[in-house]
């Protein structure tokens, strides 16, 4: 009887160590890792293309100073802000982050819609190379920002359900900060084209 | 350890909004999802056309070019023609096409879907991870321009589709991509599947280990357990259905658990024989070999599930679609 009591709280120890998810946190965290710095790495990309952009948007007499001056200091913001795996645990740093990104996305695309109205600018091949580049860019963004979320998502789910969320106490797998909707949609919004011979005023 | 769960149960709450914290991740987005967008159709065929824009010959035209194509060289081209993609961005949708079908060899990723909306006037070139350095953004724009737009605004479909493969397959041939396996598709899919295949080894090597901890581990000490419950050849059936159960439940194949039950049978007779007495090691060599045959099995069954088989098209299921291509609009 002794003997059927403790195999039986042996095998029940084992469950609990299967079933803990230790396990599933280190891949689940590490994927997420993965998710984020193909974040980083994209939007990386998109920094890397803003001064050839600047350089050619130059070149075109008379372009809007304001919206040129506007992408060139979101760009320095954005890429002064460096968001690692291991600072990812703090929510302020990546609000920070995400608000730096979203800026710089929503000066570049309004500068790629004041350029609608400068017909020399549209027709200069490296400009539209340009373009295409950044809108690839931009594509990839979304798709990785996308796969971060659901990284996230499922990571958080593990971290907070019952009973992974013993293990994530014991281990310090704090919940992790995903991308909101309202940077999102602050980076996505279409900015209003004046074409008359005014320039815009800053934002 | 122990007792953490008892008196974790006992403050109550948290379970039960973990249960709601899934039940809304995992039921509700999906259902609200799948109102709004457009559906993803099933690749059943290399050319889909649903705004019945080509004929029944020029289609089978482009289909027997992109069979041809994929026998030569491997990689997966396919042509998705749909009236509208609203409300997503043709950029969205076929992002979302292209993960849902994955096309590309598994072990390569090598796939590449183009999307015409016909209503929208819109088409992509969405392009997998593993071909973005045989097809940049910027060449999939040129195709796009250079071959796509001008045949679609005098209306010539075909013209532009198949100018626009033209450039695509000579810029992936160029790519110097591993040649596909000589002995048909089966064959190359059957050997992706097994152990030598070149993109799969973490994976195996990861349910061999859960395979390993599984019959070292869980059947000596379930067979334990169920000797001194109900004895020997009772005992026996049990683990058998039990495992015979999980094999079901991971491989949905009842051929596969019927195997898998039958083994467990084996094993739990002849180690529970003799446990630990002369010549024990002997028993585990066998219990080896009989999981290498579960593990097979396993595989087998899980690769076969994953490829979507219907007609003459099959998605390799490798293509990765990070968000590569181009749009263009006509």
């Amino acid at each position: 009887m002794r003997n059927l009591i403790s195999t039986l709280l042996i095998a029940s120890f084992a469950a609990l160590l299967g079933g803990c998810g230790y396990n599933d946190f280190q891949s689940l965290d590490e994927q997420s890792n993965a998710a984020w710095s193909e974040v980083q790495n994209q939007y990386q990309r998109r920094a890397d293309l803003v001064p050839n952009l600047v350089a050619t948007v130059k070149g075109e007499a008379k372009f809007e100073q304001d919206t040129l001056t506007q992408v060139i200091e979101a760009r320095s913001r954005a890429t002064a802000i460096q968001v690692t795996p291991e600072t990812l645990k703090d929510p302020q740093a990546f609000e920070r982050y995400q608000q730096a990104q979203g800026q710089l996305g929503s000066a570049l695309s309004r500068l790629l819609a004041v350029s609608e109205a400068y017909p020399d600018l549209k027709s200069n091949q490296s400009f539209r190379d340009l373009r295409v580049q950044l809108e690839g860019t931009e594509n990839r963004i979304t798709v990785a920002r996308n796969r971060y979320i659901q990284a996230v998502q499922a990571y958080n789910v593990k971290a907070r359900s019952f009973p992974s969320n013993i293990t994530a106490r014991i281990f310090g797998y704090t919940p992790k900060p995903a991308f909101t909707a309202s940077g999102d949609a602050q980076g996505g919004k279409a900015p209003t084209v004046d074409f008359g011979a005014t320039p815009q005023p800053a934002r | 350890m122990n007792l953490f769960p008892f008196s974790f149960f006992r403050r109550g709450g948290a379970p039960a909004w973990a249960l709601a914290a899934v039940f809304m991740l995992g039921l509700w987005a999906p259902l609200a999802q799948a109102q709004k967008l457009q559906p993803i159709p099933a690749p059943s065929m290399h050319v889909t056309d649903n705004t019945n824009t080509l004929d029944a010959r020029q289609k089978s035209a482009l289909e027997a070019r992109l069979v041809n194509f994929e026998q030569a060289t491997g990689s997966q081209v396919a042509i998705l023609m749909v009236q509208t993609t609203a409300p997503e961005d043709i950029a969205a949708y076929a992002n979302r096409v292209g993960n849902t079908w994955k096309i590309g060899r598994r072990a390569i990723g090598d796939g590449l879907i183009l999307i015409v909306a016909k209503r929208d006037r819109k088409v992509r070139i969405e392009v997998a991870k593993a071909l973005e350095g045989a097809i940049p953004d910027l060449a999939a724009k040129e195709v796009i321009d250079e071959a796509i737009t001008p045949a679609f605004r005098v209306g010539d479909y075909v013209g532009g589709l198949t100018g626009a493969l033209d450039r695509l397959e000579t810029r992936i041939r160029a790519e110097a991509l591993p040649s596909p396996n000589p002995p048909g598709p089966d064959a190359a899919q059957a050997s992706l599947d097994g152990d030598d295949g070149p993109g799969a080894p973490h994976q195996q090597g990861f349910q061999w280990f859960d395979l390993a901890v599984f019959l070292f581990v869980a059947v000596p000490l379930l067979g334990g357990v169920l000797r001194r419950v109900i004895g020997r050849r009772l005992g026996a059936v049990v683990a058998a259905g039990a495992v015979g159960g999980l094999a079901f439940l991971f491989t949905w194949s009842i051929v596969a658990a019927g195997v898998a039950a039958v083994l467990a049978w084996g094993v739990s007779m002849l180690s529970w024989n003799s446990p630990w007495q002369r010549s024990g090691s002997s028993r585990f060599p066998g219990g080896v070999v009989a999981g290498s045959g579960l593990g097979n099995v396993f595989g087998g069954g899980l690769g076969r599930s994953g490829g979507g088989n219907s007609g003459g098209f099959r998605s390799g299921g490798g293509g990765d679609f990070g968000g590569g291509g181009a749009s263009g609009d006509w």
